[in-house]
């Protein structure tokens, strides 16, 4: 849950990119990075393994300003999508406020999707916390890659796959390019601060 | 389990003296207190540090995560107590109740026996707050 520090007036909010192994999440957070670093006073983190794979986490605080006198500080996470890394991922989704899952939609991938989302399913569910009352939004990457020909699945078939039930916002988009980036993160951030007005109330009286 | 922390401004500060009294008065550069998903609870320095205090509570609550799941692996519940020696500063770990993690930030001037006496005496302290 969002920490909330009412002496030094400011709320710390924890989202997480979460998603299959190589789908781009670390490449959302680093266009991020880019295209926003008049927000983000530091530099981002990120704990790579030799094949530049993430290993444990990236890590990108930034600022979007004040609500209600309270600082509201963002502190974005990606987890590592390789199967075998499930421990680090529930390490990073503890605490957790919202959710972006970063689907792939290269065709080869239908798989993989749905499996990562199960996954997070269960790990949130390890916190006792559910998947269909968190803000989540979904993010269909990679759709530039229809342009040079590889197989991508059609944006109905990768809602039917992962949004049938969840009925959650989405986005086609690219992070290679920048497409739509911004919004899915604008959107998770509404979300999410949305989720906690009740919570930053109590806190500012 | 998740958990969610509500600090009030009394145990704020009260924490924030308890760190002040027994850390910073011994001469260490930068205290942190986080909780294990992260977040800063509180921080105070020296006045000389410049440490990114949100990158590090990242990194510290991520690292002490692994190294519980390493202490899993040989039988032990935990490792409470964490330490990484540099050339000039070290980093001292430890846990506060079951949530809480102390990073203490010193150098070499400040003897580290002497430190995990003061560290104990302050999470004893801290945990009688929260």
């Amino acid at each position: 849950m969002a920490l909330i520090n009412p002496k030094k007036k400011e709320v710390q909010v924890k989202i997480v990119y979460y998603g299959p192994g190589r789908g781009g999440k670390t490449t959302n957070l680093e266009y991020i990075n880019k295209k926003f670093r008049s927000r983000i006073k530091s530099e981002m983190v990120t704990v790579k393994t030799y094949n530049d794979r993430t290993l444990f986490f990236d890590f990108l605080p930034f600022d979007i300003g004040m609500i209600k006198g309270y600082t509201i500080k963002i502190q974005f996470y990606t987890v590592p999508g390789q199967v075998k890394y499930n421990a680090t991922r529930k390490l990073v989704l503890r605490g957790v406020d919202g959710i972006v899952f970063v689907a792939d939609s290269m065709t080869l991938r239908q798989e993989m999707n749905i499996k990562s989302l199960e996954n997070l399913r269960e790990n949130l569910a390890s916190f006792n916390k559910d998947l269909n009352n968190i803000p989540l939004v979904l993010q269909y990457n990679k759709r530039d890659l229809g342009k040079q020909g590889i197989p991508i699945l059609p944006i109905e078939t990768l809602e039917s796959d992962l949004n049938g039930s969840l009925k959650v916002p989405y986005f086609p988009a690219s992070a290679v390019t920048g497409e739509n980036v911004a919004a899915t993160m604008k959107k998770i951030i509404s979300l999410t601060v949305i989720s906690l007005r009740e919570k930053l109330d109590l806190g500012g009286k | 389990m998740d958990f969610t922390f509500d600090f009030n401004k009394n145990q704020l500060e009260s924490i924030e003296n308890i760190l002040e009294e027994e850390l910073i008065g011994l001469g260490v550069e930068c205290v942190v207190l986080i909780d294990l998903a992260g977040n800063v609870i509180v921080n105070l320095d020296n006045g000389k540090c410049e440490h990114d205090v949100y990158s590090l509570a990242a990194l510290a609550a991520a690292n002490f995560g692994a190294v519980s799941a390493m202490a899993n692996i040989i039988g032990e519940e935990e490792f409470s107590l964490l330490f990484h020696k540099g050339e000039n500063d070290s980093i001292h770990f430890s846990k506060i109740g079951t949530d809480l993690l102390l990073l203490t930030i010193f150098g070499k001037e400040v003897s580290l026996g002497f430190l995990r006496l003061k560290v104990n005496e302050a999470n004893n302290k801290i945990k009688e707050l929260v």
